[in-house]
């Protein structure tokens, strides 16, 4: 169950064959992207720094990899974040699950999202003409994690 | 001794990334530790106000206020995070 911290940039097509290799009982990739936007609470943003915790990052991923495949029917789950300096339209996270299914897929993918915005160590710091600032967490991460608390755990 | 590492905006306004303190006898857990740093004024009693939004690591892991403290941890501090 990997999960990567990494500057390069990623190549998810190359990243879901790697995944799925070998196991012809996947029926289901869910991913998602996420990409730096040139726009940010009205400021135009020139770069954006992503600074992390080496060692409790790495431990808080997997621990989320973890749960999900916990919570549901999955095969695998892959994790890719990237720190460092990145512009606007780069990519900056990648979630991959492989499952029998679409609808475990789909839903596993979204927590996993949801859990890595308020709870693995990253924070990210804006360039703009203006300066430079942390960017402020957002309350409706937070509400967006919770939603997956009263969520029934799989059973058996 | 524990090892004290500040991350993010923390760093910017502590202007350390890290520090070696030992422990005073009397602290033994996250929230001691706080108010501890709370009593060196400035920059520290501000952003680790009850109330401000300061997350805590011990050991890699996620803690509480209630959470113990020994020789050899690693606490880190730092404000929400804003990944993703």
């Amino acid at each position: 169950m990997p999960v990567r911290v990494q500057t390069e940039d990623f190549d998810i097509s190359r990243e879901i064959a790697t995944l799925r290799e070998g196991n012809a009982a996947v029926g289901a990739v869910a991913s998602f992207v996420g990409i730096v936007r040139d726009l940010n609470d009205a400021a135009r943003v020139s770069t954006l720094t992503l600074e992390h915790y080496p060692g409790m990052t790495e431990k808080a991923l997997s621990a989320i990899a973890d749960d999900a495949k916990r919570r549901w029917d999955l095969y695998d789950v892959l994790i890719v974040h990237r720190v460092g300096e990145l512009k606007p339209t780069d990519q900056i996270v990648l979630v991959i699950v492989t499952g029998a299914h679409r609808g475990e897929a789909f839903a596993a993918c979204e927590f996993v999202m949801d859990y890595l915005k308020t709870r693995a160590p990253f924070w990210k710091k804006e360039q703009t003409a203006a300066g430079s600032r942390w960017v402020e967490a957002r309350a409706s991460d937070d509400a967006a994690a919770e939603r997956w608390q009263d969520k029934q755990q799989k059973s058996g | 001794m524990v090892e004290l590492v500040y991350l993010a905006r923390l760093r910017d306004v502590f202007g350390s990334a890290r520090e070696t303190i030992e422990l005073p006898e009397d602290i033994s857990s996250v929230s001691g530790l706080l108010e501890w740093l709370r009593t060196r004024g400035g920059a520290w009693a501000r952003e680790l106000a009850p109330g401000r939004a300061v997350r805590v690591a011990v050991n890699h892991d996620v803690a509480r206020g209630d959470t113990p403290l020994k020789a050899g941890d690693e606490v880190a501090l730092f404000p929400p995070v804003t990944g993703g």
